[in-house]
């Protein structure tokens, strides 16, 4: 045992660029699944909306550190190739942030109004450019507080990698505990990282939600 | 010949009939007025006139074009019939300029360069040049009709439906947006309107439809109908919002 020093205080600190490098790919790439399944949730063809569906019900109704194990122990069993942490855990937490987003967009795009639809389609435009120039902008907005608010659950969520050994901020806080003993500092060391990570975003998506409803209220 | 013909059209809502065999003619330049009780198939017939409803049995020809034809285009045929609701459906992301040169640009009947003398011109013709760059949340509801209404004629159409175009209105705005309906009408435009605005049919229509239950039930010019009623239901209709 030895006693906390300045090394473990920026150890923990550089794990944070790993917990938010994780949370911003799996955001940028799931992003891109979930445009895929809102837009294939909404689209007129049925066999779209059911293999949407699907992929969505598999991921909700699958643990994320399941999926994670799966891909970092399993996976190299079947095919006998290892995959990093990095790698898996990106891999892992884009899919669910395809599903989960991919459902926020869903519902942002069906909550924009009959009348908008029917508006659009009566100025004879095609369904194409009703989708981009009338229901996509104002689901856009609907959709953007939800999406921080996701965001925030993402960052918190990433400390799930430290089970497959991705030193981000939770596995640097393990490892310090482990060889100082000072479980209590560091853990909440830990958390006030999370929570100057997590907090301002919070707030902004409360500030959007505010800014929204007074769109609305108009 | 005539530029709207709806031939037995029938349709139902689940176990509700709500047109039962009805059938009209609209030649250029008529101004066909709709009135009737809530309930009455009205804004039904209206709505399935482009498509926006579908039938189920007979036909509906506008322009010579078979409007619930699978084959049929129907984004093409809508540039050509505009319609204003009741509850105007504006863009809100968009301005009043926006609003009226999208369909137009997009659907390549101008170019970018020519979308604000046009949105100018068609604001101005509902006395609207003032607010080129008002969002519509900045507008009133006589406003915003009025808009609605400039966004509909920027695809110069041929034939424009107004469902209950006033029905939402504070009774103060109603005038401002009836009276950009009648230089319409003066104009010449061909007009399908679903309306509770009695002295606006009377003053303004060349035909009155009444219906009730589904079907046409009585029919007339404004003069022969709100002079003499002749159906005891019609006598009724008039009674009640007179």
């Amino acid at each position: 045992m030895r006693s906390l020093s300045i090394a473990d205080l920026w150890l923990i600190l550089g794990a944070i660029r790993w917990t938010v490098a994780l949370a911003l790919t799996a955001l940028v790439i799931g992003s891109v699944i979930a445009l895929g399944i809102a837009v294939a949730r909404t689209s007129r063809h049925a066999w779209l909306r059911v293999v949407a569906r699907i992929y969505v019900e598999l991921v909700q109704g699958t643990p994320l550190l399941g999926v994670l194990f799966l891909l970092y122990f399993g996976v190299p069993m079947l095919m006998g190739i290892q995959i990093d942490a990095f790698t898996a855990a990106t891999i892992a937490f884009s899919l669910s942030a395809g599903a989960f987003l991919g459902e926020i967009w869903r519902g942002s795009v069906e909550s924009v109004s009959k009348g908008q639809w029917e508006a659009a389609a009566c100025v004879g435009l095609r369904r194409w450019h009703v989708m981009r120039h009338v229901v996509w902008p104002q689901a856009a907005r609907v959709a953007l507080a939800p999406t921080v608010s996701y965001l925030v659950q993402l960052i918190k969520n990433t400390s799930l990698a430290a089970l497959v050994g991705l030193v981000e901020l939770t596995r640097s806080g393990q490892i310090v505990a482990g060889s100082t003993l000072a479980h209590l500092p560091v853990f909440c060391g830990v958390a006030l990282c999370y929570f100057a990570i997590c907090y301002p975003l919070a707030r902004l998506a409360l500030s959007l939600e505010g800014r929204m409803h007074v769109a609305r209220a108009h | 010949m005539s530029l709207v013909r709806i031939e037995s059209v029938e349709k139902h809502f689940g176990d509700n009939h709500v047109l039962r065999g009805v059938s009209t003619e609209v030649a250029k330049g008529d101004i066909v007025a709709l009135v009737g009780r809530s309930g009455s198939g009205k804004s039904t017939l209206l709505r399935c006139v482009n498509g926006l409803e579908t039938i189920g049995s007979g036909r509906i020809v506008v322009d010579g074009v078979d409007v619930h034809a699978p084959s049929t285009d129907l984004a093409l045929l809508r540039q050509r019939v505009g319609m204003v609701f009741q509850s105007f459906n504006l863009f809100p992301h968009l301005s009043a300029s926006a609003n009226v040169t999208l369909a137009p640009v997009l659907t390549k009947k101008i170019t970018r360069d020519e979308a604000p003398a046009l949105a100018r011109q068609m604001l101005e013709r509902v006395g609207l040049g003032q607010k080129l760059d008002a969002m519509p949340s900045q507008l009133s509801g006589g406003q915003q009709q009025r808009v609605a209404i400039a966004r509909a004629l920027a695809m110069s159409p041929q034939l424009m439906l107004f469902d209950e175009a006033t029905s939402a209105l504070d009774p103060e705005l109603v005038g401002e947006v009836l009276r950009v309906m009648e230089d319409l009408a003066r104009e010449g435009m061909t007009m399908m309107v679903v309306t509770h605005e009695m002295a606006f049919a009377r003053r303004v229509a060349s035909e009155v439809l009444f219906m009730n239950q589904g079907r046409i039930w009585e029919r007339g010019t404004p003069e022969r109908m709100f002079g003499a009623p002749q159906t005891p239901e019609f006598q009724q209709f008039v009674q009640s919002v007179v």
